[in-house]
């Protein structure tokens, strides 16, 4: 088995919402899969139909080679799960918790959640009415981790973390990825998903609108040349795969399609090169293109951060 | 000054809780304000001359099971006799009072909620005295409608009319303080509902042992204990005693300066008692869905079984001196023989009194199904649902409480009141098989709600609340059903309707077999709507 999760066509309604609008995505066995894509998009809605929560309306959806909605009881013996927004029982401690969903999932390394309560400073014995956000969070993801299961669904999982949790979080992620184990990683935090996917599905309006290693999001996308030359630049407008030229003296800095990067190079160098600076595109850049379409736009700035 | 202060920002709360109770509160108010006229018309009807009413006071007079349930005939007019009739639905108002009082304060701060308002310019105090002010307004608003139906309808007097709404205005202000103390002792809104409605079953009961005497009845000033038993007191249409209220508001200022005390005292989301640590692992048991069931649902059975062997208690004590007292009567002697004699007028009052507790315990089948609703709607069916747990199991935890709850807490009914009754009749092998049975025939009707309420959790999630409406219709068409003379086949929609009499009655196994098979249909066509729907 190959793919580790396969969705094509997927598409899902509430009343007249439609959340999911021919999704298509896949994740490799073994590998950290990022889930992009900004609030309401439908990520949650699409793990929930993986999880077998919801029914898909239409679609194919393939979970660990089972259909995750007849097969989902034999599934979750395989998979693991942390919801965004984590709900417990206010009358049970973390500890309970912990050990409850551990064992409802079939087993739990209790090596393993000595280890994790201690990395995520988390007081177990506390009633999980008195817990924040992301205590409530870490209770998930300790018991999530702690399970032998080979696949995790991670939803939004860091949302109430803070910096050095979402550090050791990371560092867990990484940990999980040489056990050889498959995650799907949903998050609108985009250096949180470079840092740690091999590869990316950004998804927009219920719909796929890249999926690929960083590598080749990367390929498709452009790169921003900003250089100071000696004689004052010529010709940069007729080059193709130039975009968003600005020439101010003897500066220049545009947009290069990558087809487009050994000709600007030369014109560049033939105007003598004082200093160049070549950015790859972050995630960042990618995702506000991606979203910078209409009204999606306006919803895209206001959330992601910086 | 800090008085001022701390209630800063209370117009908006208020507004804010008519906002959200738009709709409840507008009907309960109606339909409670409306039923009084509703008795005062078919009184009128069914009892046109004075000497009819005389000859049915006299009989509700000294029946001690409608002595027990409605209390004392003070007057033979038929405002007298609508006051002595309604006064059941005391305990409803002050249930939906503390209700509405938990539900804007405890629930809040549990939620969260409290937390986002007490950071805008909002005093200490204000959201308690907001659900104070709205749950009072409403009480008054019914006391108001209340007497304008009896006046304006019915055409009765004035000064009884208003003694009557104001008597249930009483009764709901009562409640809604004393949830507001419970509110600020606990710190979740489960526990503060079951404290308050404890305090106010204890009040229930005290009015009940204080009434059943009738009122020369040497137990009747027990029910001067009880904000029940003052707004009887009050005495509507029979020379109105106007300062029992005063008893009521006092009562009412008193509580909710204790609960302002409590609440000053005490941090946002905190209880009063201070928060313990759980285990760091989880016992051993703690591994199936089933075992998560009793981790959550025990407290509610402990609190049911232990209420309802209270009760059974009170019930089987109450029955024996009532037979005592009414032999030594010789004028009451010959109706008494006519009702089976002592043992038949005993039968008599425990198969009323338990067709009531059957009620009870249906609200009680209800409450642990709609955990279910609450379990999903909260998103903690979620983790559970994601493990390796299909749907049905992780159902089948809680229903099974749902089922055996009220079987277990119908038992401690039975057997208590059984082995009291017994005892006191020198006959506890004898009478604690009979007033068993009593108690568990109530088990299929009671079955039948939670199947009601699970069909409706699985085809019709939204709708799940409403198993507490058909509950309320059900408890009405038992209490006032045959009063109203509604038609037979409409009375027989409750299951209630098909409960054999016991013990006493003729024992008839065909209905109750039929009930359970019922309610297995309901909740089967739960767990099949449940397969095929999404969760959460």
């Amino acid at each position: 088995m190959r793919e580790a999760i396969s969705v094509s066509g997927l598409r899902k309604s509430f009343g007249r919402t439609q959340a999911l609008d021919g999704l298509a995505f896949s994740v490799r066995a073994g590998e950290v899969h990022g889930f992009l894509g900004p609030n309401g998009a439908g990520k949650t809605t699409t793990i929930r139909i993986l999880l077998g929560l919801l029914r898909r309306d239409a679609g194919e959806a393939r979970l660990l080679g089972g259909d995750p909605w007849r097969d989902a009881v034999e599934l979750h013996r395989r998979l693991a799960y942390v919801p965004g927004d984590v709900a417990l029982w206010p009358n049970l401690s973390g500890g309970e918790v912990i050990d409850l969903l551990g064992r409802l999932r079939g087993g739990l390394d209790p090596r393993r959640r000595a280890e994790l309560l201690e990395r995520f400073e988390l007081d177990p014995k506390k009633k999980c009415r008195a817990y924040s956000t992301g205590n409530r969070q870490k209770v998930a993801l300790v018991s999530a981790l702690a399970s032998g299961a080979d696949l995790l669904l991670l939803d939004e999982p860091t949302s109430g973390l803070d910096p050095l949790m979402k550090a050791v979080f990371r560092e867990c992620v990484t940990e999980e990825q040489q056990r050889s184990r498959t995650v799907l990683l949903s998050s609108h935090i985009l250096a949180e998903v470079e840092a740690v996917c091999d590869r990316v599905t950004t998804i927009r309006d219920g719909r796929t609108v890249e999926s690929g290693t960083l590598a080749e999001l990367r390929h498709l996308t452009r790169t921003s040349v900003s250089a100071e030359l000696e004689a004052p630049p010529v010709g940069f407008s007729e080059l193709e795969g130039v975009h968003d030229l600005q020439v101010e003296g003897t500066t220049v800095r545009c947009q290069v399609d990558p087809e487009g990067l050994d000709g600007v190079l030369r014109r560049l160098t033939t105007a003598g090169v004082r200093s160049l600076t070549s950015q790859p595109p972050t995630l960042e850049e990618l995702f506000m293109r991606h979203y910078r379409t209409g009204e999606a736009a306006a919803r895209s700035r206001a959330e992601t951060p910086r | 000054m800090n008085a001022v202060k701390g209630l800063a920002g209370i117009r908006a709360l208020v507004r804010l809780i008519l906002r959200r109770d738009r709709i409840p509160l507008p009907i309960w108010v109606l339909l409670l304000a409306a039923v009084p006229a509703a008795f005062a018309a078919t009184f009128a009807e069914l009892y046109p001359t004075a000497a009819e009413r005389q000859a049915f006071a006299e009989v509700a007079g000294n029946n001690p099971g409608l002595l027990a349930l409605f209390g004392p005939v003070f007057d033979p007019s038929v405002g007298g006799l609508t006051a002595w009739r309604v006064s059941i639905l005391l305990a409803v108002v002050a249930l939906i009072s503390v209700l509405t009082v938990v539900r804007h304060t405890r629930t809040e701060e549990e939620a969260g909620r409290r937390e986002l308002v007490g950071s805008t310019v909002v005093g200490r105090h204000a959201s308690l005295a907001a659900a104070l002010l709205v749950t009072g307004a409403a009480n008054l608003a019914l006391a108001g409608l209340m007497a304008l139906g009896l006046i304006v309808v019915q055409d009765l007097p004035v000064g009884g009319s208003l003694a009557l709404g104001l008597a249930f205005a009483a009764a709901g202000c009562t409640s809604a303080a004393v949830a507001a103390v419970a509110a600020q002792l606990t710190q979740g809104a489960g526990a503060a509902r079951g404290l308050a409605i404890s305090v106010l079953g204890l009040a229930f009961l005290l009015r009940l042992a204080g009434d059943v005497g009738g009122e020369e009845g040497g137990t009747s000033w027990l029910s001067w204990l009880s904000p029940f038993g003052w707004a009887q007191q009050v005495r509507p249409f029979a020379d109105e005693r106007w300062w029992v209220l005063g008893l009521a508001a006092g009562a009412f200022v008193a509580l909710a300066a204790v609960a302002y005390a409590l609440s000053s005292r005490r941090d946002v989301g905190a209880g009063l008692l201070p928060p313990r640590d759980g285990p760091a692992v989880a016992p051993a048991y703690l591994r199936s869905p089933l075992a998560l069931a009793w981790r959550l649902h025990r407290g509610l059975l402990l609190g049911w079984t232990a209420g309802f062997a209270a009760v059974g208690v009170m019930i089987g004590s109450v029955t024996g001196t009532v037979t005592e007292m009414f032999t030594d009567n010789p004028q009451l002697q010959a109706i008494f023989e006519q009702l089976g004699g002592q043992a038949g007028l005993a039968d008599l009052y425990l198969s009323a009194v338990l067709s009531l507790l059957g009620l009870a315990a249906a609200g009680y089948a209800v409450q642990a199904v709609l955990w279910l609703r609450s379990e999903e709607t909260a998103a903690r069916a979620e983790p559970v649902l994601s493990a390796q747990v299909d749907r049905l199991r992780w159902a089948a935890g809680h229903l099974f409480f749902a089922l055996v709850g009220p079987a277990v807490a119908l038992t401690a009914l039975g057997v208590a009141a059984g082995v009291v009754h017994g005892a006191n009749t020198g006959d506890v092998r004898g009478e604690l098989p009979r007033v068993l049975a009593g108690a568990l025939a109530q088990l299929p009707a009671v079955w039948v709600l939670a199947g009601l309420a699970t069909a409706l959790f699985g085809l019709l999630p939204r709708l799940a609340p409403l198993s507490w409406a058909v509950l309320a219709v059900f408890a009405l068409l038992t209490l006032f059903g045959e009063v109203l003379q509604l038609d037979r086949w409409l009375l027989d929609v409750s299951p209630f309707a098909h409960v054999p009499e016991l013990p006493g009655g003729e024992v008839s196994t065909t209905p109750l077999v039929w009930l359970v098979v019922l309610a297995a249909a309901l909740a089967a066509a739960g767990m099949v709507g449940l397969r095929r729907r999404d969760v959460g």
